[in-house]
């Protein structure tokens, strides 16, 4: 093991989450201590309602854990003000989500750029450039997002979260809402960017091909950690999913 | 159906309380308004029938309550009991009615001031036409002495002055200053004064002061014998009238004194009545554009209805029914407000002294109809469109993913408004050309043609402001600017339809402001053409004073010519001519001032007269031309025009020789006393002289050019400063509806700002974006606005070049508008941009 591969970028320590209380008590998170190791690219995966959103807003600071600590780039989120949280998520963290990724009033450039300009900062030209081409956006940086396709949209997002260099990229279902074209471009950008310029990435996911993208692959149930997977294909996948679903099965039964 | 509507109301609560809360000020105006001019009228309806006896003997050509000269025309103690002799008389009561005294307070300052006058008689014992007593003792006791008075209980009030105290007056003639014993208090019938100062004396006591101690009256107050109609009472009375006098009967001096109050109450409440139009006017934008949002937000749920069978009419008529609910609740609301704004005018009216009764501020059947009538019909009115649009979704729509329908082109509207826009530009400056009819009128339509234009395609003609908003905000506020730039300008129609009702309230703010403006650069044009005089010695509410003031000024070292001037009222050609008001000159006044001299002279004789252009042409006269005018007590005087000049501030629309005066029955007082300075005669010491002078009397000053410049500038910004603090609710209006433009804004993009947030956007950064786009909407109404008001201001000003001979604008006001517009758009975006920035990111990212 090298250097890169034990580093760790992000980690949770006992990390538990409750909503509500009393009968109506939902414990999304129920104690879950994970590393996240620097350069890999590492999805999460779970049926629904095991957590796996919960922990990854946890750790992407845009969530307070009930107790426990989550750490990120070696910063404990709970220490952390407001402002202080949203300048570690602009610059520390990139982030792409399922859905509505970009802001409809800005071009496809500016939307890239939105976590740099925020932030008062300018952009690295060669890094922009060279993020742009391996999304393949070039021609596409004056659109704005409804002149976009879906998987368009979400290159333009992927790009914003590469751009600042963040420690860490959270991608929750990213190619939750894209034809399977699309999807594999996406995932092979995002394992790009982890082969090509050491990113660390992590995944929620529910779909066993986009996790077989992935470096290693973390199950989550009833908000505990379960098992995992290193270096998985599908199949590998698809067998934890199913034992995983017949053990919720048998515990309803 | 029904049901469906009404869970709708209470559902989306929040934001009807904001939009209703457009019309509950509107209609709070309004009906303050009605409540406060019907207090008003019915207090002076009191006064008036509660102190008119059965019928008054007078000089011929005198009014209550009208703008006549002071009649020196007496009757005696043997006229007034050849009345009370007649069968048809149960009294007759004779009047000691005197002008020109005031009461000061303790401090030597008027009581009363400007406004309503001080009104100074005897205590005659008449009974009015219901047979009660006019006065009613309130405290202490009835005047015996000639230096003993009573006055109203407010006067006292206002003067500090307790019974048993002296009481300091001018008096119209001799030792000006004085000060007379207070016995008592006493008020008119029909309670309170409406602001006039009553100063009540023993009867000789009047004559004393006001007829030097002759035993004489000023009229006479009668009251009929049982059975006797007012008619048969006057009748009998005009067998033993003397010269000069005439009887009327109580019912003719009511009409008379109601249709002269009439007409100044009728300017107040016209006035008010205005401005609360505007609120309405106002509100109603606002209701349309609320009613649009909260359509375009349920246009899902809309095409639901429809796809489960409701027709067209039942949608319409479910965003109606909507509206009539929110008119109804606003307009209640509104009336209540109301009721507590009227006190509140009415608190506001007693300031200046006039003082009306808080049990007159009533509801009448008609204010409230009126209220609901206007409250609800402007609901619904604003609703329609939006109604007529929700019918228009698809039930189709329903199963779409995009929720908001695509907005229809702006071409159509905009081409349309640019016609209008063309229209009503043509009418306006058709107004320059004198059109048939009034040219300010022809202007006027222009103008609510381009309002109402400019506000429909605002969305159109906003972008480039909405663009240069965007790029200053990007330089100066970095991203958050830039995207608030990008918000403000991305729904046009709603920027524009909100930024349209602080338009309104900005367009008649600077169409004011150029007015005013331009009226003190023409005074100023004027003062400095025509006041040739180094001081003017003028009363303050301009009320003659006595010419004793005059006496003593003259001897004044240094004063080089002094004229004297009286201004009064008289008419144009016999007894019932109409009245108008005519300057009285000495033959000294050609010598100060330099009248710009058209045809003839203005050095007048005895019976000569000169004449303004304007009079000249309205009254067909030219040099040489004679002339009737007709006084109180029946004296006339017929003078020969020998000059013609240009309108003048100093002189009248026609003046006389002073001379002429007293021949025809006029009391001699002064209205305004112009003086040059001797040759090397130092002007501050000859002022401070000169205010020596007048010292003792507060209601007159010594002005100089630059005095006199800005008591006038002082009278016009008083009015529109009065003016601005009316607007303002308009523009309070109109920040109600930037609130809620953004409140729903902001709704509406909770996973944007959720996205936002999560990729960097700091709360601050989130709060400046949302201020900052309200900001946007408020300029943009604030540009639209003030160039609506230039254009037109500069229209009406040349429309009215005859009186405004001179185009001020009011550089330094627009600035300080755009700067409140800003102001006004960051206080707007207080609630929306906290409520903003407390927006849980994760619920607004979290996908459904």
């Amino acid at each position: 093991m090298t250097d890169v591969e034990t580093a760790v970028a992000a980690s949770t320590v006992d990390l538990h989450k409750t909503y509500g209380s009393g009968d109506s008590e939902v414990r999304a998170l129920d104690g879950v201590t994970l590393d996240l190791h620097a350069g890999q690219f590492t999805a999460v995966m779970g049926p629904s309602g095991s957590g796996k959103s919960t922990l990854m807003h946890c750790l992407a600071a845009l969530n307070a854990p009930t107790s426990g600590k989550a750490v990120v780039d070696g910063v404990d989120l709970s220490t952390l003000n407001d402002t202080r949280l949203t300048t570690l998520r602009r610059e520390r963290i990139g982030f792409v989500f399922q859905a509505f990724n970009l802001i409809p009033t800005l071009t496809a450039r500016e939307n890239i750029l939105l976590p740099l300009s925020l932030a008062g900062r300018r952009p690295d030209e060669a890094w922009f450039d060279t993020v742009i081409d391996a999304v393949g956006l070039r021609d596409r940086l004056g659109h704005r997002p409804s002149e976009l396709s879906g998987g368009q949209q979400q290159r333009v997002a992927c790009a914003r979260a590469l751009v600042s260099k963040p420690r860490i990229v959270f991608a929750d279902e990213p190619t939750g809402n894209l034809d399977s074209t699309s999807s594999g471009e996406i995932l092979a950008f995002l394992r790009r960017s982890v082969d090509e310029f050491g990113q660390t990435v992590v995944m929620v996911t529910h779909d066993a091909v986009a996790a077989s993208y992935c470096d290693r692959v973390v199950f989550l149930a009833d908000g505990r950690v379960v098992d995992e997977l290193a270096d998985p294909d599908r199949e590998q996948v698809l067998e934890h999913m199913a034992a995983l679903q017949s053990a919720a099965m048998n515990l309803v039964d | 159906m029904l049901r469906l509507t009404l869970r709708n109301l209470l559902a989306r609560k929040v934001r009807l309380v904001m939009s209703a809360l457009a019309i509950v000020l509107g209609v709070a105006f309004l009906s303050g308004v009605l409540i406060f001019s019907h207090g008003l009228s019915n207090t002076f309806d009191n006064i008036i029938k509660g102190s008119t006896p059965d019928a008054v003997v007078r000089p011929i050509g005198t009014e209550s309550f009208g703008q006549s000269a002071p009649s020196t025309l007496t009757v005696t103690p043997a006229d007034v009991s050849r009345l009370a002799d007649l069968p048809e008389v149960a009294a007759a009561d004779g009047s000691v009615d005197g002008t020109g005294l005031f009461l000061l307070d303790g401090a030597g300052k008027l009581v009363g001031g400007q406004g309503a006058p001080t009104l100074a008689f005897n205590h005659a014992g008449s009974v009015n036409m219901l047979g009660e007593p006019i006065l009613e003792l309130r405290d202490g006791r009835w005047p015996e002495q000639p230096e003993e008075v009573l006055l109203d209980h407010n006067a006292a009030d206002r003067g500090g002055y307790h019974v048993g105290d002296q009481v300091r007056v001018i008096a119209p003639n001799g030792d000006l200053s004085r000060t007379l014993s207070l016995v008592g208090t006493a008020d008119f019938n029909g309670g309170g004064t409406a602001g006039a100062v009553l100063v009540i004396f023993s009867t000789p006591g009047a004559q004393q002061m006001f007829l030097g101690g002759r035993d004489a009256f000023t009229s006479v107050n009668l009251t009929a014998a049982d059975g006797v109609s007012q008619a048969r009472l006057v009748a009998a009375a005009k067998t033993v009238l003397p010269d000069g006098f005439t009887a009327v009967t109580g019912d003719t001096v009511v009409d008379q004194s109601q249709d002269a109050i009439g007409q100044f109450l009728g300017v107040i409440s016209t006035f008010l009545l205005v401005f609360a139009i505007i609120a309405v006017i106002v509100g109603g934008f606002i209701i349309v554009n609320t009613f649009s949002i909260l359509v375009a937000q349920r246009t899902r749920e809309l095409a639901l209805v429809r796809a489960l069978g409701a027709s067209r009419r039942q949608v319409t008529g479910s965003v109606l029914i909507e509206a009539l609910v929110t008119g109804l609740v606003a307009t209640t609301v509104g009336v209540a407000l109301g009721l507590a704004l009227a006190r509140g005018l009415a608190a506001l009216f007693r300031q200046f002294g006039l003082d009306i009764a808080a049990s007159s501020l009533t509801l009448t059947p008609r204010t409230i109809v009126l209220s609901y009538v206007v409250g609800v019909l402007v609901t619904l009115v604003a609703a329609y469109l939006p109604a007529r649009r929700a019918a228009k979704v698809p039930p189709v729509a329903a199963m779409r993913a995009d929720l908001v329908p695509k907005e229809r082109s702006l071409r159509r509207r905009t081409l349309i408004g640019a016609v209008v826009l063309l229209l009503g530009a043509a009418i306006a400056v058709a107004g320059l050309f004198d059109p048939p009819g009034n040219d300010a009128a022809w202007i006027g339509v222009g103008a609510v043609l381009w309002i109402l234009t400019v506000a429909a395609i605002s969305a159109a003609l906003g972008h480039p402001v909405l663009v240069v908003c965007r790029s200053v905000f990007r330089r100066l506020f970095g991203t958050p600017g830039q995207l608030a730039g990008e918000n403000a300008l991305r729904d046009p129609r709603r920027t524009g339809a909100t930024a349209s009702a602080l338009m309104i309230g900005l367009a008649l703010v600077s169409l004011i402001g150029v007015l005013a403006a331009s009226l003190n650069s023409s005074v100023d044009d004027l003062v400095d053409e025509q006041f040739n005089a180094d001081f003017v010695v003028q009363s303050v509410a301009f009320t003659p004073f006595s010419t004793g003031v005059g006496d003593k000024l003259e001897h004044v070292p240094g004063v080089g010519i002094m004229s004297r001037q009286q201004f009064l009222a008289a008419k144009l050609g016999g007894v019932d001519g109409s009245s108008t008001f005519i300057a009285a000159n000495d033959d000294r006044f050609s010598r100060i001032y330099d009248l710009d001299v058209r045809s003839g002279r203005t050095t007048l004789q005895p019976g000569e007269a000169f004449v303004s252009k304007d009079a000249a042409d309205k009254h067909h006269w030219r040099v040489g031309s004679r002339f009737t005018l007709s006084f109180p007590g029946g004296g006339t005087l017929t003078p020969t025009v020998v000059g013609v000049i240009e309108p003048s501030q100093v002189a009248g629309q026609i003046n006389i020789s002073l001379d002429d005066l007293e021949s025809v029955g006029v009391q001699r007082q002064d209205s305004s006393v112009s003086i040059r300075l001797a040759q090397g005669a130092d002007a501050a010491t000859v002022q401070r002289a000169l205010a020596k002078v007048v010292e003792p009397l507060p209601i007159v000053n010594v002005q100089d050019k630059d005095d006199f410049r800005d008591s006038v500038r002082g009278q016009v910004n008083q009015l529109l400063y009065m003016i601005y603090g009316l607007l303002a609710l308009a523009i309070v209006i109109a920040v109600i509806g930037i609130v809620n433009t953004l409140g729903l804004s902001v709704l509406e993009r909770t996973r944007e700002l959720g996205l936002l947030r999560a990729i960097g956007l700091t709360r601050r950064q989130l709060r400046r974006m949302v201020t900052l786009e309200s900001v946007a909407i408020a300029v943009l109404g604030a540009v639209l606005g003030m160039v609506l008001g230039l254009v037109f201001g500069v229209l009406l000003r040349q429309a009215l070049s005859d009186d405004l001979t001179s185009l001020g604008l009011p550089l330094g006001q627009l600035v300080v508008f755009l700067v409140i517009a800003v102001v006004v758009g960051v206080l707007a975006a207080v609630i929306p941009a906290v409520r903003a920035s407390r927006l849980d990111v994760l619920r607004a990212i979290a996908t459904e």
